[in-house]
This record gives structure tokens, sequence and C-alpha cells, in this order.
């Protein structure tokens, strides 16, 4: 096995390695959303931010538009805050809704956005006025059997 | 009578189990000396390349064939299994999903270590062993060459390069056989295979994290084989019992560590 | 022309276990351009001294004075310096397997000096042409019989033209004409290098008959010293046994054991 021959397989097998990690970064990763754009940070407060995740995706319209970059716990107002990193490419108004959504049924949960009808934009390090926070199961069951409870009592008035 | 001798019995048991940890726990500050002086001494390794490429080939290039045919295979089961699972919740879609990030998050990285500790790692171990028993690291010595500098060395960091390299190869042609597989022969919709796919991997978080695993895994697996090499008693027997200690605690260290990344990595980062 | 020894051993103990000494006070000198040897029984220490020469060994006790500095106290620099200048034939040959022979001669050379690789070419060939291997020179080591391995590392050990040569056992399982090969090979090197050569080896017969002044040991010590004449007369009986190679003498035969009636079990009546 001679020089040559072992330089040539070498080089063979090191651009295969990183044809491969190239692949798994483009065809498989989500290389080129939102990696090297540049974003402003906004903040939101929620009541209850239910399974959201750093990292989440900000959607609008169904397209990613952001992604959570940090979620904190208020001492003082007892509401969870979140930070959220929005593409420097769109521009939303001041009185955009922010909610806590679920893609799918099972799916993980996302943050909405609804743009509102302000002419003036929100910018870096402002603060989303509208928030819906996210539907907790056990409210929701606890809701609907009060309802039922309701119902059932009044044809008995 | 019988007390005192199963007295006895039992405290030459335990002076022999703590004798065990002792000795193991001076054996790894040994192994550590030694890879801190290996690499100090690598500059021989680096500057003479040709030394290192050459070890990348025996390591890195030999190993192609068991990693690329391993990673379709685990790809392939992966799919047929995910499927299975994954149909139940009406949830097929994400078997692209699936596959890419068991493969590229835990598999590529444990399964082509494991593959690397035992065939490249033993192979290491046997050789420089064998090297030491037919006194060819004496000889070198008595050449004035340091024999850490231009026989461990080069051997250690052409592991270390080749094993990244491995296991993206292994997960590359992984999901290749999970898209085989899934695709083509259960029928999964190509586009929401790979759609689904690049919207839940990550590159930062999935495929970096797989890849810096990937160089610990290396890491850790070249230098227990150079050390047991290294450590190897000259004789026959020595030279096998220290392969097979290679290929044991290789793989127990690629367990181990893989359980402490990954508790790093994916579960303690991204609390909320 | 008076010149201090090239090797000087004064008082030197050492064992590879504390408790149980391979060397005890061993003295000895070897002057500069001679064939020295080595010899005695399996065990006595010899190998170890040899070690101990080329430093590989630190004495436990003594000095080892080699090629004008102690062994003891050489940092890694001076004691790479000092093997540059020594050339050491290992029993097998030690080889590297997975070089070739051309490769092997050329090893230390390519590690120790930065030569066009012409030069080199030629050097190589020309300390295969010493050694009467040069058309063996594209062989691996695998492909050699024990004899031609033997003397590619000697080939290899004179590379750097160093100025002590050490031999550990080099006759060592050789058929005759390997043997008269390598025994011829020792003295013609050593004068043609103007080098010194120390040959440990319990090949009594054919040593007494190449080297200059023998050293005998056992148990550790030198017993006996002179030139090969004077060892094959001696009436030192550990010298006596091993040179006629007798049953009987200090040697015992029989490896300590209890009697031998007692492990039949012939019960006595």
């Amino acid at each position: 096995m001679n020089r040559s021959t072992i330089d040539l397989w070498v080089g063979v097998f090191v651009v295969l390695g990183l044809g491969a990690l190239l692949f798994l970064a483009l065809k498989v990763g989500n290389l080129g959303s939102f990696n090297t754009n540049e974003t402003y940070q906004v903040q939101a407060r929620f009541a209850n931010i239910g399974g959201l995740k750093v990292r989440a995706p900000i959607k609008s319209a169904g397209v990613v538009v952001g992604r959570v970059a940090d979620i904190r716990f208020d001492n003082e107002s007892y509401e969870a805050l979140v930070s959220m990193n929005l593409d420097a490419f769109y521009q939303f108004p001041r009185d955009t809704t922010a909610k806590i959504l679920t893609s799918g049924i099972l799916g993980e949960q996302y943050i909405g956005l609804e743009a509102g009808g302000d002419g003036v934009m929100l910018k870096g390090g402002d603060r989303v006025r509208l928030t819906q926070s996210a539907v907790v199961l056990e409210n929701l069951i606890s809701q609907f059997l009060f309802n039922k409870a309701a119902e059932t009592k009044e044809p008995a008035k | 009578m019988q007390l005192e001798q199963l007295r006895e019995h039992a405290r030459g048991r335990l002076e022999r189990i703590g004798n065990v940890v002792t000795s193991q726990v001076w054996r790894l500050g040994f192994a550590s000396r030694f890879l801190f002086y290996l690499v100090m001494h690598s500059g021989t390794a680096l500057r003479r390349f040709g030394l290192t490429m050459k070890e990348i080939y025996f390591t890195g290039v030999l190993s192609l064939i068991i990693i690329l045919v391993s990673g379709l295979f685990v790809g392939m089961v992966l799919a047929l299994q995910g499927y299975e699972t994954l149909q139940r919740f009406g949830a097929s879609e994400s078997l692209g999903v699936l596959v890419a990030l068991s493969l590229v998050r835990e598999l590529g990285p444990v399964v082509a270590g494991l593959l690397f500790a035992s065939r490249a790692g033993s192979a290491i171990t046997a050789e420089i062993g064998l090297m030491k028993a037919t006194e060819q690291i004496s000889a070198m010595e008595m050449m004035a060459v340091d024999p850490i500098a231009r026989v461990v060395a080069p051997r250690f960091w052409g592991g270390v390069i080749s094993m990244p390299l491995l296991a993206a190869l292994f997960s590359a042609m992984g999901i290749f056989g999970g898209y085989l597989v899934g695709v083509q022969l259960i029928g999964v919709d190509a586009g929401a295979f790979w759609s689904q796919m690049q919207a839940a991997v990550d590159l930062r978080n999935d495929i970096l994290n797989g890849v810096i695993k990937s160089v610990v895994f290396g890491v850790a697996v070249t230098w227990i084989s150079v050390f047991e090499g290294y450590d190897a008693i000259p004789t026959a027997e020595g030279v096998s019992r220290a392969t097979t200690r290679t290929v044991v605690t290789s793989s127990l260290a690629i367990l181990a560590l893989d359980f402490v990344l990954t508790a790093l990595m994916f579960t303690g980062g991204n609390n909320q | 022309m008076q010149q201090s020894p090239i090797v000087e051993i004064r008082n030197v103990a050492f064992g590879y276990d504390p408790a149980r000494p391979v060397l005890r006070d061993v003295e000895l000198a070897i002057p500069r351009g001679s064939v020295v040897g080595i010899m005695g029984q399996s065990g006595c220490g010899k190998t170890t001294l040899l070690r101990i020469i080329a430093a590989q060994y630190l004495p436990t006790a003594g000095e080892a004075l080699v090629l004008g500095q102690a062994t003891v106290g050489l940092d890694r620099d001076g004691l790479y310096a000092m093997r540059r200048r020594m050339g050491m034939l290992f029993q097998f040959g030690a080889l590297f397997t997975d070089l070739s022979v051309f490769e092997n001669v050329a090893f230390p050379l390519r590690e120790h000096l930065d030569l066009p690789e012409e030069l080199l070419h030629d050097l190589v060939m020309l300390k295969l042409q010493a050694v009467g291997l040069r058309g063996a020179a594209q062989l691996m080591p695998t492909e050699l019989s024990g004899g031609m391995a033997r003397r590619v590392a000697l080939a290899r050990s004179i590379a750097l033209d160093p100025q002590l040569i050490l031999y550990d056992e080099p006759f060592t399982g050789l058929d005759p004409i390997s043997f008269g090969v390598i025994v011829r090979l020792i003295r013609e090197l050593n004068d043609s290098l103007g080098a010194t050569s120390i040959i440990v080896t319990h090949d009594v017969q054919e040593a007494l008959g190449v080297v200059d002044y023998v050293y005998f040991m056992a148990a550790g010590r030198v017993i006996a010293q002179g030139s090969p004449q004077e060892i094959r007369e001696s009436g030192e009986p550990f010298v006596r046994q091993f040179v006629n190679g007798s049953l009987q003498g200090p040697v015992p035969f029989h490896y300590p054991a209890p009697q031998y009636a007692d492990d039949l079990e012939l019960a006595s009546t």
C-alpha cells in the first residue's frame, strides 16, 4: 500500500464524511431558516404557557416567522414572560395578538401571531400587549363538567 | 471454627475488591497522565501528517464498509418498526422525523462508536501491544525515537478524526435506508417524509449535538485503545486480554458518556 | 594510547522488584575498540546489565558510566543524545513489521537526520551491502528468515555509525551458516566503524572465538574475567561447568525438590 493510494483513499473518505455532514445539515436539518437571519426581540406575558418550550416556532398565518428565545417567570405579576426572536424581515403592528396554540391534536405548542390594525409596528424591546394563554386540559374539563351540571339543573328548576 | 474461616474468607474477598478498586483508580490516573503526555507530544503526528493519514486510512477508510452497511440496515429497521407504531396514531407521515432524530441524536454516534471500538479500537490495541511484545517499542526507544510521539500519537489523532466522519456517514446512510423502506417500500409520502424531517431536525440542537457526541466518543475510544495497547503485558495472552479490555471498556464508556451527554444536551439545556 | 573505558560499571546493584535483586555489586570496564562478551547462565543478570548500559533501567546502587556520562540524572534529551551514539541488536531483530527492509534501515536516518532522498537511499544501500542483504531491500520482515532478519536489524543498528554496539543474544536460534555470518559481521563492523561491541550471550564456544575479553557472571556478580584463553583455562568451578557444558558442578541439574522416594509415595515399611 503505497503513499499515493493511501492519500487517495483518505481523501475520498474525508470527502464522503464531510458530504454526509453537509447532507445532514442541508437536507435533513433546517439550515437556512433561522440561523443566519437578523432578528429583533419582543416580549409577551401569558397567564399560562402550557407546554411551550424554548425554540418553539412562532407562526403567523401558519408560516414560521420566529422562535421563542427565552421563557421566564415574573415573580411580581405571577405571569410567564416569554421573549420572542422575530425575523427582521417581517413587521407586525403594535396591537398584534399572541396566542399559544397546539399543532395538531397531540402536537407541540407554538405561538401564533395575529396581526392587528395599528399603523405603528413593533420594534426590538417592545411588548406584545394582547395575549391568549394556552388551553389547560384540566380547566377545559372542569368547565365542561360545570356546564353539563348547569344544563341538567335547569330543567329541574 | 467455622465462623473464623468465614470471617477470614470474607475479609480476603473484601481486600481483593478493595485492591481491584484502588488499582483501577490508579490505572485511570496513569491513563490520564498518558493522555496528557500524548497530546503534549503530538507535534510529530501533526507535522508529519503522512503518519496520521496512514492511521486515518486504517481506522476510517477500512471501517467504511461496516459502517455504511450497518447504517443502512439500522435505518431500514427503524423505518419498519417505526411505521408500525406511528401508524396506530395516524402519525405515519412523521416517519422521517422518527428515523432522522433517532439516528442523528443517538444511534449515529453510539452505534458507529461501538462498531468503531470493536473494529478499529481492537486493531489499534493489538497492533501497539504486539509491537511492545516483539520489542519494536524498545528498539524505537533505543534509537532515541519517542515511541509515544511516533507510534501512539498518530493513531490517536487518526481515530479522533475518523470517528465523527464515520458517525455522520452512519446517520446519512441510515436516513437513506429509512427513505428506501419508508417511501419506496411502504409508501409513505416522500414530500411529507422529507419536509417533516427538515422541520423537526434542528441544525444546532440535534445535528451539532450529535457531532459533539461523536467527537467525545472518538476521543474516549481511541484513548482507551492506545492506552490498553501500550500498557499490555507483552505476551500473547497479555495482548489478547488487552484487546478484549479495549472493546469492553470502550463500549461501556460510550454508553455511559452517551447518557451524560444526552442528559446535558437534550433535557437539562432545554428546561423551561 | 590509554583512553578511558567507553563503559564503566561501578558497584552497580539492581532489581526489577526491590525485594529480589538481579544484580549485586557488578564491577566492569569496557575498553574502547574492543569486542567484549558478557556470559553466564540464564538468569544471571547479563541481559539486565545490558539494559542498564543502554539506560533502559537505572541502577538502584552504584554508577553506570556510558560514553563518558552517568546514566543516572540524564533528562530525556540527554538520554536520547546518548542513545544516538549507540546501536542495539535485539534478540529476535525487533524489525518494524509494517515497514520494508529498506524502510527499517532508513528509519533512524529519517528520524534523526534530514537527508535528501538520494543520499538516504545510498546510505541505506551501503549498510545493507555491509551485511550482504542489499538485494533484499524491498522485502517485508515477514518474508525473511531468522538469520536474515537479524542481519537487517544489525544494519539498522549501525545506520547512524554508533560508537557502541550492544548485542542481546545475537546467536540464538541461528543455523550454522547464518551463525558464521553474524560472527564475522560483528567483528568486521566493529573494526571498520572503530566502535566498541558488547555481546551478551551464552553460546560459549562460538563467542570465545570472536571476543577480545570476557566477563563471566553468575548470581548477579562478575565471578571471572579475562581473555578467551584465560577463561578456557580458568579453574573457577562455575566457569568450568559452563565452558564444558557438564551436568555436574555448582549449578545443579535438579531443581530443588523433596526426596524422590517421598514423591513416588513409596511407603517405607
